[in-house]
């Protein structure tokens, strides 16, 4: 019984050796690129753990805190892919904090195996944890490179992180005072056993839904939650932007679509309750997102804004979800190659910034002019996932719109989808200023941009499976179907 | 046989497209020929396996193969996949094009040869193989939708091959929006089959048609929409415009795209749907009324050419009307019958003209004569591609045209321009030889025409080895290709089994000439192989009296009706650019353009505002979430 549900964990505890290995390494190592390796190696073989469990039953360990269900696998592979490639793109940024590689590696390792078990998780005690767990060392990067940006940064992540988190606790308090119960089943089913109008008429039930929501939303970076993003996004090191802009998104939408539909899903009219409350909220995301970005001068603040909008367009799929009340997976196999899609784009623009911005020692847009002559294969690549992003063919941007859209349209949502097509027109502005500074623009110096060879690669990858999900969307869509299916049973 | 081996088939030109593009262009671009060999190698695999599939496909009952199906994209009820549908139609056509572009490239090598885009025109040239077998093969609308615009794309990148050739560059133009123009109604005639049938699928197409679920008016405006798309790629009247053109591209693309293959697209595609135009009495008239006159249409023009290679063109679109009169008269069998018959023909008589350019300098018929002791390999595959496109007994277009006279024999109108279409072709034919091999040789080009590489200084000379092969070889296809239907073989293949009369091969191909329509037809191309005789080689006939009795004709032929004059001054000049762009042109500058910059300094002026919300204030940030959460709960109580 123990052996069995270690075997089941064995992709968690493999990233939590492997990180503690890093810190451990570093004291008798000199030869700090041995780092790198464990801590891909240690990816790796997390990463092997988790392709091995592939395609289980879903099964509940450790007293039904856990579920180790297709769902989560899928999610662990999303945050395992992003986290090596955030380490190999690190790599060119490293020189900024030597010193403390190895508590960099680390930190990155712990955070993906916090977010992990927040895939995973199947008691709202077991979310609270992990989440901490995650963000906890999310406050540590983001200030990590210890100047007055970056320590502002950290310091107003981690402020905000405790009000948001004391949000969560407040609504998860507040339902299990109304149910008796943290693990979301059986919430679930005390939920079913009430009659609706008692349902209708509890303001505590309504009250924990908005304040886990808020919780949530914080993580996701929605409206009216997203203030700490821009201020944050600016002062962390690229890389930590990068995760967070991908990872951590990730991680909350796991969560959120766990709970939301696990625990809140349990009758049809709580269900399209709480989808249109996601609705409204998804169209003043989009549009904040989407409007403010357009006069950002800064890439990273810009990317701030542009992922705040992205969470918008993840929110459509969210709501599709909660009006679909159960009744069809469209949404919720959307909303995960959404996600997949995403991750692999920001990362590729994110990881391109990472190389331009060494070498330039500035964020600022104008300086990136004539960058198509300076670095082209960069230029290519950065083009390329801002394509992705606005949502044009052929890459994954386009064909996950498509596909959170229609399921959107599908179930009574044709004004969300409106609103956030109107915003994909917006987001087409300042997404291709840059590519029109890049390529049209003649470069205020002719000195080539340097880049690592473990960048390319990361960089060639995240372009590749770009262009494969916009290509080829059956077999990811394939993969996404698979994971959502644990939930039809409910 | 696996069923991978059509998928390879398919991608065996793309692989070499992309070791050409990728591989060879950046590091080997000094040894040139290993783009040709690399093509070359690709083709004739793909031809041997045609050939295997060809094999089994007539082994196989029903004479279809089941290809499993490759999910692309599902969204909700819409399923678009990748498969391909190989029935007799495609495999005939799998044939066609594969042995014909195995002999164009073989041919290339010699032609090109030297060319600065010696890699260029390979590449391109497997892109548009590649593109053509995926038409062919594929299994719906939309990924024949996808090839049926590469091979344009195809097309427009080897027309304007010699981009700095601003003619090339028009003529690329021309023949890219044209197609355009008919592909709007293939588009059309697409969504409307979604919208009524939620399919793509072409064999459920075919079974609704069949089942009369899709009928009445919605069918006859989908199956000519679907006949707007191929009489553009097929150029049919009035958008045959850009084929003469497109001559401009080098001879052996001339041969490949627009004399056998893409051309013939056009042809195939309504031969693929032709249940649904069997199903529209009017569709189906609307095709045979359109080809039989584009046939007789472009035969008159290239009664007068001077420009051999434009004989050529205007004879390629005079040949696939009449292939469209027999799709539109006597069914599928009869209209691919004479597609197969007229690719190994019409591709032999384009590479014979390549070879005399290459011995001459010019495509001019006016400077050649005499080449018939010069060039005596080309002289005769040419004069066996000519017999057999004037269809005389027993070659090869023989057998098709005479098919397609014989189903056109219940409505009069489209018999007797048949056969007046079977005597200018016999005619023109006999003059583009009599002109070009027969009498004096009369300089060849002028010395600044050369553009690619022809020795003047030698006088006229046989092409090398590598541009002879493929003739002889095609001539024997077009000598035997058309024997294939003496018994009915062929058109019992195509699905015709029930109405075809089987017999003995001796019968058959003697009995013909008991029949009084073969006779006549024979005898009408006699004649204007006679006439042609008597005008330009015995000149028994001045060809300039001829001319000058016939002034008002010649000089309508020669200006081809003036529908290049029609087309350019005044539906471009005056209707569209005068009239309708101009209108559109002040509507979109104040109106739409005014509201556009609204809207966008509207939306920049809220980011600029909503950004000063963003203090940096830890505490304000703080209190925004927590008003955040009072509005919303407050909202929410409100409405729900």
């Amino acid at each position: 019984m123990i052996l069995k549900e270690l075997q089941l964990l064995t992709p968690e505890l493999s990233l939590l050796v492997f990180a503690l290995l890093v810190i451990m390494l570093d004291l008798f190592i000199k030869q700090k690129k041995v780092l790198v390796v464990v801590s891909i190696a240690g990816i790796l073989v997390s990463a092997g753990f988790t392709l091995s469990l592939w395609g289980i039953h879903a099964t509940d360990i450790l007293y039904a805190m856990l579920s180790v269900d297709q769902y989560a696998l899928l999610f662990k592979l999303i945050f395992l892919v992003a986290a090596g490639l955030v380490i190999l793109a690190s790599q060119d940024y490293i020189s900024k904090f030597a010193q403390f590689q190895s508590e960099y590696y680390a930190l990155v390792l712990i955070s993906a195996l916090g977010m992990m078990l927040m895939a995973a998780a199947q008691d709202l005690i077991a979310v609270y944890v992990s989440l901490e767990l995650s963000s906890i060392s999310l406050y540590v990067l983001a200030s990590f490179l210890k100047d007055q940006k970056s320590t502002e940064a950290g310091l107003k992540y981690l402020l905000l992180g405790a009000v948001s988190s004391a949000v969560l606790l407040y609504g998860m308090a507040l339902v299990f005072g109304l149910t008796g119960h943290t693990c979301m089943p059986c919430i679930a089913d005390s939920l079913k056993g009430m009659p609706i109008s008692n349902i209708m008429q509890s303001p505590a039930l309504l009250m924990g839904l908005i304040l886990i929501v808020a919780g949530f939303g914080f993580k996701i970076a929605s409206v009216p939650f997203q203030m700490w993003v821009p201020d944050v996004y600016e002062g962390a090191p690229t890389p930590v932007t990068a995760y967070l802009s991908v990872a951590s998104k990730a991680a909350g939408f796991a969560v959120i679509l766990r709970v939301l539909f696990v625990v809140f899903g349990a009758t049809a009219w709580l269900s399209q309750d709480w989808g249109l409350l996601i609705a409204v909220l998804s169209a003043i995301t989009m549009m904040v997102g989407n409007v403010v970005a357009l006069s950002q001068s800064n890439i990273k603040r810009m990317f701030g804004y542009s992922s705040i909008a992205q969470a918008g367009y993840l929110m459509v799929g969210l709501a599709a979800v909660g009006m679909a009340a159960g009744s069809d997976a469209l949404g919720r196999s959307g909303l995960l190659f959404f996600l997949m899609s995403y991750t692999f784009t920001n990362l590729g623009a994110f990881i391109a910034i990472i190389a331009i911005s060494n070498k330039l020692n500035s964020d600022q847009i104008e300086d990136y002019t004539g960058m198509s002559k300076r670095a082209p294969l960069l230029a290519i690549a950065l083009t390329l996932c801002l394509v992705s992003l606005t949502g044009l063919p052929p890459t994954a941007g386009l064909i996950a719109k498509i596909y959170i859209f229609n399921g959107a349209v599908n179930h009574g949502l044709l004004w969300l989808v409106i609103i956030a097509v109107i915003n994909s027109v917006i987001s087409a502005f300042y997404y291709f200023r840059i590519v029109k500074v890049m390529w049209m623009g003649a470069p205020a110096s002719e000195e080539k941009v340097p880049s690592t060879w473990a960048l390319r690669v990361a960089l060639s990858l995240c372009c590749l499976f770009v262009l494969l999900l916009g290509v080829l969307p059956a077999g990811f869509m394939g993969i996404a179907q698979a994971a959502v299916k644990i939930f039809t049973g409910s | 046989m696996p069923y991978q081996i059509p998928w390879l088939i398919f991608l065996l030109p793309v692989c070499s497209l992309l070791i050409i593009a990728f591989i060879l262009r950046p590091f080997f671009n000094n040894r040139p020929k290993l783009g040709g060999y690399v093509t070359i190698a690709a083709i004739s695999t793909a031809c041997a396996l045609s050939l295997w599939v060809l094999a089994t496909v007539i082994a196989a009952p029903g004479h279809k193969l089941d290809i499993p199906d490759f999910q692309w994209l599902v969204i909700g009820n819409l399923n678009v996949h990748f498969g391909l549908l190989i029935d007799s139609l495609t495999a005939v056509m799998l044939v066609v094009v594969t042995i014909v572009s195995l002999m164009v490239q073989i041919y290339s090598q010699g032609y090109m040869d030297g060319d600065s885009g010696y890699h260029r025109y390979f590449a391109f040239m497997s892109l548009f193989t590649a593109c053509m077998l995926g038409l062919i093969m594929a299994d719906n609308l939309v990924l024949m939708f996808l090839f049926w615009e590469g091979v344009g794309l195809g097309s427009y990148l080897l027309i304007g091959f010699w981009f700095h050739r601003p003619s090339a560059a028009n003529a690329a133009k021309k023949a890219f929006i044209v197609t355009r123009l008919g592909d709007v109604g293939f588009l059309v005639a697409i969504l409307l089959l979604f919208a009524q049938t939620g399919t793509f699928d072409t064999e459920e197409l075919h079974a609704l048609a069949i089942a009369g679920t899709l009928g009445g008016t919605v069918l006859t405006w989908v199956a000519i929409g679907i006949f707007s798309g191929a009489a553009g790629k097929s150029a049919q009247f009035p958008l045959h415009v850009w084929l003469p053109d497109a001559m401009e591209g080098p001879t052996p693309v001339s041969a490949l795209i627009h004399a056998a293959t893409m051309v013939a697209a056009g042809v195939f595609l309504v031969a693929r749907f032709h249940p649904l135009f069997e199903h529209s009495e009017v569709a189906l008239t609307t095709v045979a009324i359109i080809g039989g006159f584009t046939a007789i249409f472009a035969a008159s023009m290239g009664l007068v050419m001077t420009d051999i290679k434009r004989v050529l063109a205007y004879s390629t679109i005079s040949q696939l009307g009449y292939m469209m009169l027999g799709l539109g008269t006597g069914g599928v069998a009869i209209g691919i019958f004479h597609l197969f018959n007229h690719a190994f023909f019409k591709a032999l008589l384009f590479l014979g003209a390549g070879s005399v350019n290459h011995g001459t300098g010019t495509f001019d018929m006016r400077q050649m004569g005499g080449l018939r002791k010069a060039m005596p390999w080309t002289y005769a595959t040419f004069l066996i591609g000519s017999l057999s496109l004037a269809g005389i007994w027993p070659l090869s277009g023989f057998w098709s045209k005479d098919e397609i006279v014989a189903s056109a024999l219940d409505k009069p109108i489209l018999f007797y321009i048949a056969m007046l279409t079977v005597f200018m072709t016999a005619f023109y034919m006999f003059r583009a030889i009599f002109l070009t091999f027969e009498g004096e040789y009369k300089g060849g080009a002028p010395a600044e025409h050369g553009s690619h590489g022809p020795n003047n200084s030698y006088g006229p000379h046989e092409s090398s080895k590598v541009m002879v092969i493929p003739l002889v070889i095609l001539s024997v296809l077009s000598v035997f290709s058309g024997w294939l239907n003496v018994t009915g073989a062929f058109s019992s293949f195509m699905g015709h089994g029930g109405e075809v009369e089987a017999h003995g091969f001796i019968q058959g191909f003697f009995g013909v000439l008991s029949h009084p329509v073969p006779l006549i037809s024979l005898a009408v191309a006699a004649l204007g192989v006679f006439l042609a005789y008597a005008m330009y080689s015995a000149r028994w006939i001045s060809a300039e009296v001829m001319g000058r009795i016939f002034k008002p004709m010649y000089v309508l032929f020669s200006r081809k009706y003036w529908m290049d004059e029609l087309y350019e001054n005044v539906i471009v000049k005056k209707v569209l650019i005068n009239g309708v762009f101009a209108v559109l042109g002040l509507f979109d500058e104040k109106a739409i353009d005014g509201a556009i910059n609204g809207v966008a300094n509207g939306t920049v002026a809220a980011g600029r505002e909503l950004r000063r919300l963003q203090t940096g204030q830890l505490q304000f940030y703080a209190m925004f979430i927590v008003l955040g959460l009072v509005a919303i709960t407050v909202c929410y109580y409100i409405f729900a």
